[in-house]
């Protein structure tokens, strides 16, 4: 007998069908969602970065970006700051991250949300409490002079240190959670495997326990690179007007000159700059396979 | 690797309690030189927490180990020397199979073109030469559990431990490797020790088997003397099918609810005891009067055809049902029929009197 007019084939047929167009419908609104708020104003400003005052065609919003120096400085500002905040956040993440896998499940739950607390609270309040804390008369200034760790206050906000101190608080949180979920779902037994086939606590870690929690170590440097990438709030509140990143840059463009060209040029730079990181970075380290849970 | 080369092993007194309970109660063990020992017993017995103290995972609350001459109750996992297979095998997902192998031999110093002649050598022993680069994942759960022996043994261990590991092989592949384990270890000789809760495992494969409950040995034998003589109803009933019906043994003889049975000794103590009988033991009689053979009458409460053996289930004359099995070609009885059930003299086992409150 054949498929197509096997017993109740249509009826079947026509069931897996209605299936699949409720699936498709439960996806709509999300889909129509981005579209409208996400996909049509990005191409919009894609499309004003390639016209001129008189709206015309025109390059000049990225002949600009090439001959002022002071875009070429927003840009390597931003990968800088980055770059040191990804570094810090991984230097001081996955220890903490590690401390929290061995602890036992219950208590390492109630560590992890001190962890998420500042993750909880608005980015804004957290940016103008550091600026409390940092500046001259500020509370870690006053202090620190009272108990004579230091003679004049420190220049700790206003500048590159107090939008790193700020960027890495909040970034924290984004690195910790994709190593601290990897390193959990690290089967003991291979630290029980490596030691019994003779390898010391140490050569243990470094053979076995980082090479196993890579894959979440890679996915938090990548998520916390390119959320620092886009930062705005930060570097003008801890900056002090001296720290100009993209988002600043796209900022002052649209506030201050009314250049909407200019600023649409700039995010287009920056969003095909991410773009070449995040492919070279999935072609290094073979993302795919960390992201679909391979690692382990 | 010779023979002579194994360490004996030797346990003295090992206990651990996690809070008020206690895994293992002043547990002594000799393992011997070579040997093939078995720990068997229900989960929650304390066997594998007994394995993962000779490894040196679980630090006992005193007590003593020694392989050999050397006391290693202190010594750290990494400076044991001893192999392990793990239960779920452990084989390192980020390495080769190469690499995991080699890793034992990387750890211990040894040049590069010994190390692959030996990873090689060791991926023949285990049937899987020329898997060296595969992946773990690309393997099935039989060349895993092959590979985590390669990995166990490439560094020439005094002493294998086994961590129940055939226990997620599928029944057929399991019995083919009991039997591939046990040719292995008569060639390499190293003394292993081999934690299961199968009994059929234990008996294939061991040259003696250490029955723990309640983190106590409650007998250690060969196979056949566990399973024939066990020294207790624990282990009775642990391994192997069984049935006790009571019977009073007096000056003139043994006697079961008025019925006189000849058995193979005569036990000192006179009063109750318990008879053991395996179904296999019993066999179903054609006349009421078979000389030489005592014989129980019986009613059959249930017959069930299991292909290679017929199961009868019947009830004796005191109401005790016993299990029988009977060969597939007998005569399948019916329910509620009476039959003769015969037990050779030879078969009958009196369970030792345990003393009462151990």
């Amino acid at each position: 007998m054949s498929h197509e007019a096997g017993l109740n084939a249509k009826g079947l047929r026509r069931d897996a069908l209605a299936e699949r167009l409720i699936l498709f419908s439960l996806s709509g609104p999300a889909v129509l969602l981005v579209t409208m708020t996400m996909l049509v104003p990005v191409g919009w400003l894609f499309w004003l970065s390639f016209l001129d005052d008189a709206g015309g065609f025109s390059l000049e919003h990225y002949q600009r970006m090439l001959v002022q120096p002071s875009y070429g400085r927003a840009f390597r500002i931003t990968f800088e700051i980055s770059f040191i905040t990804t570094a810090i956040c991984i230097l001081l993440g996955y220890p903490l991250a590690y401390a929290l896998s061995q602890l036992p499940r219950r208590v390492a739950n109630i560590c992890m949300i001190a962890v998420m607390l500042p993750f909880w609270t608005s980015l804004l309040v957290r940016t103008y409490a550091w600026l409390v804390l940092l500046q001259r008369q500020g509370l870690i200034n006053t202090w620190g002079i009272k108990l004579g760790l230091w003679d004049s206050p420190l220049a700790l906000v206003h500048n590159l240190n107090g939008t790193l101190i700020g960027m890495i608080h909040i970034m924290l949180p984004f690195m910790v959670l994709p190593v601290y979920a990897t390193m959990r779902s690290i089967d003991r037994d291979y630290l029980k495997a490596a030691a019994n086939l003779g390898a010391s606590p140490t050569l243990a870690f470094w053979l076995v326990f980082l090479p196993l929690s890579l894959p979440g170590l890679v996915a938090g440097a990548l998520m916390v690179f390119i959320l620092c990438l886009g930062f705005y709030v930060t570097p003008a509140v801890l900056g002090g007007g001296k720290i100009t990143m993209v988002a600043n840059r796209i900022a002052t463009d649209i506030e201050l000159f009314f250049n909407w060209g200019a600023a649409s040029s700039l995010g287009v730079v920056l969003f095909i700059l991410t773009g070449i990181i995040l492919y070279a970075a999935s072609r290094l380290v073979r993302l795919d396979r960390f992201l679909s849970g391979g690692g382990a | 690797m010779a023979r002579d080369a194994a360490l004996p092993i030797a346990v003295r007194q090992l206990t651990k309690s996690y809070g008020t309970l206690r895994v293992l109660d002043a547990v002594d063990l000799d393992v011997q030189r070579g040997e093939f020992l078995t720990l068997l017993g229900p989960s929650g017995s304390g066997k594998t927490t007994l394995l993962m103290m000779l490894a040196g995972f679980v630090r006992p609350d005193c007590g003593s180990i020694r392989f050999g001459e050397r006391e290693v109750i202190r010594l750290a996992p990494h400076k044991r020397d001893v192999g392990m297979v793990f239960q779920n095998y452990a084989l390192f997902p980020h390495m080769d199979v190469a690499a995991n192998i080699a890793f034992p031999l990387k750890l211990r110093g040894i040049g590069k073109a010994e190390t692959t002649q030996r990873v090689e050598q060791a991926l023949e022993l285990v049937k899987l030469g020329g898997y060296g680069a595969r992946r773990i994942d690309q393997l099935s759960g039989g060349q895993r559990q092959r590979i985590a022996l390669a990995r166990a043994i490439v560094f020439e261990p005094r002493i294998l431990l086994m961590d129940e590991p055939l226990s997620a092989l599928d029944k057929q592949l399991r019995e083919h490797m009991q039997i591939e384990l046990r040719q292995l270890h008569e060639r390499l000789g190293m003394t292993t020790v081999y934690v299961t809760h199968d009994q059929r495992e234990a008996l294939t494969m061991s040259d003696r088997i250490a029955v723990i409950d309640l983190g106590r040995i409650r007998q250690i034998d060969t196979p056949k003397a566990i399973y024939e003589r066990p020294a207790n109803r624990f282990v009775a009933e642990f391994i192997g099918e069984s049935t006790f019906i009571t019977v009073d043994v007096d000056a003139v003889g043994c006697s079961f609810n008025g019925v006189p049975l000849t058995l193979a000794s005569q036990p000192s103590r006179k009063g109750s005891h318990q008879l053991m009988i395996r179904p296999e033991r019993l066999t179903i009689l054609e006349h009421a009067a078979t000389a030489g053979i005592n014989v129980l009458p019986a009613t059959v409460t249930a017959a069930i055809y299991q292909g290679d053996s017929v199961l009868v289930q019947a009830s004796l004359s005191d109401g005790k049902i016993v299990s029988v099995r009977a060969s597939a070609s007998a005569r399948v009885p019916l329910v509620r029929e009476e039959i003769y059930l015969g037990l050779k003299a030879a078969d009958t086992y009196l369970l030792p009197v345990e003393e009462r409150a151990a």
